[in-house]
Order: C-alpha cells, then sequence, then structure tokens
C-alpha cells in the first residue's frame, strides 16, 4: 500500500473503531430500565448487575458478532471472487443451524444458556455444521471455477440442511422455541462466556486473515496468475475455508442467522476506500462491529420496553441497502 | 551461442479429457523474443500455460537446461513471469497495488516491500506509462490502460523469461508500439519474451516464430526466413500473404 491508501484505512479505521466503543458505551445505557440502572450502578447491586453483566457484555457482544460476520464476508467474496458471495450464501449458516439443531435435539439444552461448557459444545457444534456445509458446497460445485454453480450449490446446500434442521426440530419439538430464536437472530443472552468466545475466536481468525490477505490480492488477478506467482493456492484456500466457516459457526452459535451484516460491511468498505484485502479485512470487520452493534441498540430501543430480534433488522437494512447496490449497479461498491 | 533459456520435450496436455497437445518439442534461445501463432484452437495458450506450470503436462520442461520439477514453485515464480489473456483484476485494487503483486515470489510472506521492490514497481509502471494513474483504482481505467497494468505487473517480477498470453488486446497502436519496443529493450537485457500473437504483422518483428496447428509446433524458424513466411500462410489456409514493405514483413488478405 502507498503511504495515501495507508493512511485512508487508518483514518476509517480509526473511525470505526471510536464508533464501536461509542456504540457500546451507548449499549450500557440502553435497556428495559433506561439509564436508572446505570446512574444507581455504583449503589445498588441489582442495577449494577444490569449493567455489567447484560448489558456490557451483550453490546460487547453484538460488536464481536458482527466483526466476525464482516470478516467472513470479506474472506468469501475474496476467496469466491464474487462480490455476492457471503458466508450464508454457501451454505455455511444452514450447516451451522443444522449442527445447533442437532445438538440441542441430543442434549436437550437451552440454546441461550451461558454456561461456559454449553456454549463451548454449541460453538463447536455449529462450527462443525459451517465447515462441512461448506464442503459439501465446494464438492457439488466441483471447486471455484464456476460462481454460478458455486452459488448454485451453495443455495442447495442451504435448502437441504435448512430442511434437515427444521425436520430435527420437529422430531423434538421441546427445542422448537429456541430454534426459532436462534432463526431469527438475537443478541439478546450473549454473557461473558459468549462474549469471550467470540472474541477470542475473532483475534484468530482476523491474525490468520490478515496472514493470507495477499493472496486474496492475488486471486483477483486470476488463479492462474496467483498460481504463476509461486503461491501454495491449495494450503491457503483450506485456511480460509476454516476462517470463513470458524468465523461463521462463531458468530451463528452465539447470535444466530444474523442476516446480511456479512454481505454488506465488505461492500460498504469498498465504496469508502480503495484498497488491498489487507485493509479489506481489517475495515470489514470492524464495519460489521458497528453495524450489528447499531442493529442492536436499535431493536432495544425501537420498541422499548419491548425487544426485536437483531437479525430481523440487519435483514431489513441489510436487503435495503442491498436493493439499492443493485439499483445503482456499476461504480464504486456497487453489484458487478 | 547462446543456450536455451526455456525448452520443452514431448510435451503432452489434455483438457476435458481432450488431448490438445501432442508431443511438442520446442526451444526458446535466450535473450531472444518467439512470437507463437496458429489457428485458433492450435494450442497456443494451453502451451503457454504448460511452459509455465500452470497446467498439468505429461512430458518435460527444462529453464535454462533444470528439469522444472526439480525447482521450488518459489524459484519457478521468480525466473518465469506469466502474462495471462484477458487476465481478470479486481476494479477495488489500486495500480499500485497490482503492479506489487508482481513482486510477491521475492517477498517473504509477511514482509512489507522493500525500497528495491518499490523502485522496480515504479520503473515497471513507468514503462508502460502507468506512473501517473498508480492512485486510481483499476475499475476507474479503460480496457488498454488496464492491460499496460497487468503488463506493469509481469514485468514487475523480473523474470528471467517472461511469457506473455495476447499481450495486445485492448492496446492501441501507439502503445503496441511501445509494447514492441519495452520487448526489445528486455531482450537487450537477455531476457527471454515468449508470446502468443494473433496479429500476425506484429508476430512478424520477433526474432523467431513458432508457427502452431492442431496441438503441434508445425514450424520453428527466424521471423525473416521465406520458409517460415510459407509455414504461417499454410497454417491459415493460405489465406493470407507476407510481404516485405520498407525492410519490414507485412501479413495481408490474400484476394
Amino acid at each position: 500500500m502507498t503511504y495515501v491508501s495507508c493512511h485512508r484505512v487508518w483514518r476509517l479505521a480509526l473511525v470505526l473503531l471510536l464508533l464501536c466503543v461509542l456504540g457500546v458505551a451507548v449499549g450500557t445505557l440502553v435497556g428495559s430500565t433506561g439509564l436508572e440502572s446505570w446512574m444507581q450502578a455504583w449503589q445498588d447491586q441489582v442495577a449494577q448487575q444490569i449493567v455489567w453483566d447484560i448489558r456490557l457484555p451483550r453490546s460487547l457482544g453484538a460488536c464481536a458478532a458482527g466483526a466476525l460476520l464482516g470478516l467472513a464476508g470479506a474472506v468469501a467474496q475474496g476467496l469466491f471472487r464474487n462480490p455476492l458471495a457471503d458466508p450464508y450464501l454457501l451454505g455455511s449458516a444452514s450447516g451451522a443451524s443444522l449442527g445447533v439443531a442437532v445438538a440441542l435435539a441430543l442434549f436437550g439444552v437451552n440454546p441461550f444458556a451461558t454456561e461456559w461448557l454449553v456454549r463451548m459444545g454449541l460453538t463447536s457444534a455449529a462450527f462443525v455444521g459451517a465447515v462441512l456445509a461448506v464442503m459439501l458446497t465446494l464438492l457439488l460445485a466441483r471447486g471455484v471455477q464456476h460462481t454460478l454453480r458455486l452459488l448454485l450449490a451453495g443455495v442447495i446446500v442451504g435448502v437441504v440442511l435448512g430442511a434437515l434442521a427444521s425436520l430435527v426440530t420437529l422430531m423434538r419439538p421441546d427445542v422448537l422455541l429456541g430454534m426459532q430464536g436462534f432463526l431469527l437472530g438475537s443478541t439478546s443472552f450473549i454473557g461473558w462466556s459468549a462474549c469471550s468466545v467470540m472474541w477470542g475466536v475473532y483475534v484468530v481468525a482476523l491474525l490468520i486473515a490478515l496472514g493470507v490477505s495477499r493472496v486474496l490480492d492475488a486471486l483477483t488477478l486470476g488463479e492462474a496468475t496467483a498460481q504463476s506467482l509461486g503461491l501454495p493456492l491449495v494450503a491457503v484456500r483450506v485456511v480460509l475455508i476454516a476462517v470463513l466457516a470458524m468465523s461463521t459457526g462463531a458468530a451463528v452459535a452465539q447470535t444466530g442467522l444474523v442476516a446480511f451484516v456479512g454481505l454488506a460491511a465488505p461492500h460498504l468498505v469498498r465504496s469508502a476506500v480503495h484498497t488491498t484485502y489487507r485493509g479489506v479485512v481489517l475495515l470489514s470487520s470492524l464495519m460489521g462491529g458497528v453495524l450489528l452493534l447499531a442493529a442492536d441498540l436499535l431493536a432495544r430501543g425501537l420498541l422499548a420496553p419491548q425487544e426485536l430480534p437483531v437479525g430481523v433488522l440487519t435483514a431489513v437494512l441489510g436487503g435495503g441497502y442491498l436493493l439499492w447496490l443493485m439499483y445503482r449497479g456499476q461504480g464504486a461498491g456497487g453489484v458487478r | 551461442m547462446t543456450g536455451n533459456a526455456l525448452s520443452a520435450h514431448n510435451l503432452h496436455v489434455r483438457l476435458g479429457g481432450q488431448p490438445v497437445l501432442h508431443g511438442v518439442d520446442v526451444a526458446f534461445a535466450a535473450g531472444q523474443w518467439t512470437a507463437i501463432v496458429g489457428p485458433n484452437g492450435a494450442g497456443k495458450s494451453t502451451l503457454l500455460k504448460a511452459l509455465s506450470g500452470l497446467l498439468p503436462a505429461q512430458g518435460r520442461v527444462q529453464l535454462a537446461g533444470q528439469d522444472v520439477a526439480h525447482i521450488s514453485r518459489r524459484e519457478r515464480a521468480q525466473r518465469v513471469s506469466w502474462l495471462g489473456q484477458n487476465e481478470a483484476a479486481s476494479d477495488d485494487l489500486r495500480v499500485w497495488d497490482v503492479a506489487m503483486l508482481g513482486r510477491m515470489p521475492h517477498q517473504d510472506w509477511l514482509a512489507a516491500p522493500s525500497a528495491h521492490d518499490r523502485a522496480v514497481v515504479e520503473t515497471a509502471l513507468r514503462a508502460t506509462q502507468a506512473w501517473d494513474w498508480r492512485e486510481r483504482s483499476l475499475g476507474q481505467l479503460s480496457g488498454g490502460e488496464r492491460q499496460r497494468v497487468l503488463l506493469a505487473r509481469a514485468l514487475a517480477v523480473q523474470a528471467d523469461v517472461l511469457l506473455m498470453d495476447e499481450p495486445l488486446a485492448n492496446l492501441d497502436p501507439p502503445h503496441q508500439v511501445d509494447w514492441l519496443e519495452q520487448v526489445r529493450c528486455l531482450t537487450a537485457q537477455h531476457t527471454t519474451v515468449v508470446s502468443v500473437l494473433h496479429e500476425i504483422g506484429m508476430a512478424l518483428h520477433a526474432d523467431d516464430l513458432v508457427v502452431m496447428q492442431a496441438g503441434r509446433v508445425v514450424h520453428h524458424g527466424a521471423c525473416r526466413s521465406a520458409e517460415t513466411h510459407r509455414a504461417v500462410e499454410a497454417v491459415f489456409d493460405h489465406r493470407i500473404a507476407i510481404h516485405a514493405l520498407d525492410g519490414e514483413w507485412v501479413a495481408l488478405p490474400k484476394r
């Protein structure tokens, strides 16, 4: 990156980071008890618990889940060289849903339990489901050369695994409510344990993605050119698919199917700066964090004291954004 | 006498189960420009890809007499640069970043570009007159301008052998002439250039011509030789004729 580009990237990163901090701070103020809890947090133990154990981890968790989805979206679009690729379009979300549904049905646990072991178990189930779904998509598409075939395979895998998840849920009606909440996407039940899992996965996924980001740059010139540059494409592809599945799995396991953040975040970044994938990956994750934090605040504030599932808001806002991109067509950040 | 920079012996390639190259034997002299010509489907691009190691092939490819099977992927990338036909590129990457990708074979995995890398990229971008757009994204450039950036990317590798598939696509006549001068400059520095060209008139400016048809090399000779001219005319069903004009060779449609 030249100096000018580097400067722009860091400036945007700083702005997004500040927005994340601001969003988390505002998140500690918003809730059914309003500012009262915050004002009394120093004297009243219940108020302190509301701010410290409910609002703060929820806001930090929403930010982490958004960051994971933004990161996964940037990786998916780079890896599959398709601006419409997002983690969910490749079936990983449905795979994660099936994983969670199977785990819930087998162990009969509450999907929003906050115990460490349960969270780790659900994350593992979602992770395994996401990896298997992406593998299945790649297998059906016979590689990543034909993007249309790839997206079609992703849609098919998504539908089939989604149907299987529904079947599992129907066979065990006691997990129906939990699964419904999972499918709509919600940040309501993120505790400190979920928060730690997501931030831990985010740091690992970000470091790996930044480490191999130059290969994503080379892949924009086509597979043959990237190969002619002596890059270990097969190994890097495996690593990136693991990052994609790990990020999606971790986010989906904790917050359910939050829609469109993974698709919208990289596009928003590209419409603001032209940079290498190192910048796109970092900025998309920050942008994802800001987006989900904003949606979380709206979900809490719009109908307070009632709450909207955050996934419904991101679907409406993200869907609107996608339609606008398609309407705008060509141009920076447009759907090409 | 100069040795061969790159050679292929009994090279067979199958694509989608169909044989495309049938035992090609060809050698490219070091520091020379060789153009590969032939009708559509002759296997020109396939040969170039197989020589670059981008396609699985049966047979032997040697780089300066050394079997490429015994050369590491990275060393091979440092010694052979490849510019593909209709090379795709993201509209979002900036010209500078695209050209810098050419330095990847020389850089350590996580290392930032060195001062030498930056100097090489600047030289490559200036050589293709793309330096002024270094801060622009590819999406803001025309087809010909993009092609010059992609050429700069291939030049930035600073390889001993430069393989180019249809490098003149989208270039206007003045920039085609610039490309010719660039190739001459490279061969003067002892770089070996092999290019697949559809423009026979341009190909006739090369040192040597490889004429291909139906997956085989039917002729390999100097561009100025009458025998080469006859071979070119023959593979194009005598629909073109090669004539001398002001000391150069031109291909004209035959009536």
